[in-house]
């Protein structure tokens, strides 16, 4: 495990109350956005629908440049609908309805001439169960840079892509070998290996580590680490203290009776875990709900 | 929780197992199975032996290198036997690419609207059509109005008309048992929809694809109803050379062999089952084959 946990579920829960009433906190919490400068990937005033289902409501939200930021939230509180929607994956299903921009890198990537599946080589992404295409995983790294007609050295991407991915060394030795011959950890790391190896700015992943065992998900996490060095990370996850452990930003998202989907708060990782501005955030951290 | 309320009490159980009434359910079910499976099992036992008995000793190279003679002795299978590869091959040819893309269209392309839920309604209407039906079709469509006549490519066009639902169905049900999880990661790295169905969709949903088309095909193999409506010929000393040369094929020399009077006639109609059955083992092994193979490649 890397670093000290930063939250602990088990305190009692006046004492976290105590931190609430902290005078800096109280005027932390009133009308101070956090600055990003310079995001690499802009929400505004973001709203989704399934048919008449508004599973997203008004969310604004900047995405720091070359950090992890992770989405927490309960069980259909909307932050994977919100994370299929920066790279229009949504779209896929039919019935499905947006409102406000998305912005990558300034430019808004729900525009009328903007084309869905270029969208998605710059934006990449990771699902919940690792999904390598039933091939070697030599044409699991490719099959993505052909499409988008990539002209250079076949094996350097190949060996790049899965060293990139923390995967060279364990697969070097048979790139033929089916994909689906891996372990869960190694399957999930080919698909991270393939999703960098289009070159995208920004990782979209989708609770990439809910599927695996303890000692993969470590591995991932501390590949999700090196990765930010390269590319803008968007996890959604709903285990906390993986939010804790990877992240440097973190949004809490939640739905109540009145709206489904609303970001409640989004703040750097340390200050949204030991020091809450909205109570429901204090709430869920501290593992009341959800 | 510790109350007690009504009638649950501590000890006296509320459970009444009784194993045996069950057991004796569960054993009845596979005795009922089993026999059901016999019974089926041995009707063909029945047939096939007799048909081999029958047909015991009219198996010889001039059966298969001899055209169809009022003598039984100088008989043979050859017109039936090329006229229905003939046939199959131009069927096949017609209904599979036209079957597979119209699949492809409707499971992947198609928005979902009553439009398209009513043409795949009738789809599956059509594959229960009876087979006579798509005979009088193709006689008056492509015997007349395309002035076919009664030839090859004729029964060819009718065939595939028959078998077209069938394969469409059987293709749809193959691309809908492709893991919606490998378009995802295909669209997420930036592929358009063709590049996506035929890199992953199509190479996943091909075993299945081929196996519809393959039991399709067996079953047009056997058909002799709409056959003989567009007046596919019963007795031919030649074979066909053309696809607009008449022909015949297997079931309708059976039949009109055992449509005769002298009983060495019902010994070749016997002879010609046996050729057309193992036509079809072999068509149906071949389809568990390519599944098999294709299957473990992929």
């Amino acid at each position: 495990m890397k670093g000290p946990s930063l939250i602990n579920t088990k305190e009692p829960v006046a004492a976290v109350e105590t931190v609430v009433k902290q005078p800096g906190a109280a005027e932390k919490s009133k009308n101070a956005p956090v600055e990003i400068p310079d995001p690499a990937v802009e929400v505004h005033d973001f709203s989704l629908w399934y048919g008449d289902f508004r599973a997203v409501t008004d969310v604004s939200i900047k995405f720091p440049r070359k950090k992890i930021t992770a989405v927490i939230g309960p069980s259909g509180c909307g932050k994977s609908t919100l994370l299929r929607g920066i790279n229009r994956m949504n779209e896929l299903i039919g019935g499905v309805r947006t409102q406000g921009n998305v912005l990558l890198e300034g430019t808004d990537i729900y525009a009328p001439d903007v084309d869905p599946v270029e969208v998605r080589r710059r934006i990449g992404m990771v699902f919940q169960k690792p999904n390598p295409f039933p091939r070697s995983i030599r044409d699991n790294i490719l099959f993505g840079a052909r499409v988008n007609g990539y002209q250079a050295d076949e094996d350097e991407l190949v060996e790049a892509s899965l060293r990139g991915a923390a995967l060279w060394d364990e697969v070097k030795d048979d790139l033929k070998q089916s994909g689906l011959a891996l372990s869960g950890g190694q399957q999930q790391r080919l698909c991270i290996a393939r999703a960098i190896a289009v070159s995208p700015e920004v990782l979209l992943m989708d609770e990439p580590c809910s599927a695996l065992d303890p000692i993969a998900t470590l591995k991932i996490e501390d590949l999700m680490r090196d990765l930010a060095t390269d590319f803008t990370i968007i996890i959604v996850t709903h285990n906390m203290q993986q939010a804790a452990r990877v992240s440097d930003y973190t949004a809490f998202m939640l739905s109540d009776d009145k709206a489904r989907g609303k970001l409640i708060e989004f703040g750097p990782t340390a200050d949204l875990f030991t020091n809450p501005t909205d109570e429901r955030t204090e709430a869920y951290i501290t593992g009341r709900f959800g | 929780m510790a109350e007690e309320t009504g009638t649950m009490e501590r000890g006296k159980s509320a459970f009444a197992p009784n194993m045996q009434w069950r057991r004796v359910k569960s054993h009845f079910f596979v005795a009922l199975g089993m026999l059901c499976v016999l019974l089926g099992i041995v009707t063909l036992v029945v047939l096939l032996v007799d048909v081999i008995l029958q047909s015991a000793g009219w198996f010889d190279w001039q059966f298969f290198t001899s055209f169809d003679s009022r003598f039984p002795e100088r008989a043979g299978i050859k017109a039936a036997l090329f006229g229905t590869l003939y046939m199959m091959a131009f069927t096949m040819l017609m209904a599979v690419p036209i079957g597979i893309m119209s699949a492809v269209y409707l499971e992947e392309y198609a928005s979902d609207n009553w439009f398209t839920q009513f043409i795949q309604i009738n789809i599956a209407n059509l594959a229960g059509v009876p087979s006579i039906v798509y005979g009088l079709l193709g006689l008056q469509v492509f015997v007349r109005w395309m002035e076919m006549g009664r030839s090859v490519l004729a029964g060819s066009c009718t065939m595939a008309l028959l078998i077209l639902p069938v394969i469409i169905v059987a293709s749809r049900e193959a691309i809908r048992a492709v893991p919606p999880s490998m378009r995802e990661a295909s669209f997420a790295l930036g592929a358009s929809k063709w590049e996506t169905v035929r890199s992953h969709v199509l190479p996943y949903a091909l075993p299945g694809m081929l196996t519809g088309a393959i039991l399709a095909a067996a079953r047009a193999i056997g058909e002799t109803a709409p056959l003989i409506t567009i007046g596919a010929l019963t007795f031919v000393p030649f074979l066909p050379e053309h696809p607009l040369d008449r022909f015949t094929v297997l079931p309708i020399q059976i039949f009109n062999w055992v449509s005769r009077a002298q009983s060495e006639f019902h010994e070749l109609a016997a002879a010609g089952i046996i050729v057309l059955l193992v036509v079809l083992i072999v068509l149906n092994s071949a389809a568990i084959y390519l599944r098999q193979r294709l299957r473990t490649r992929y």
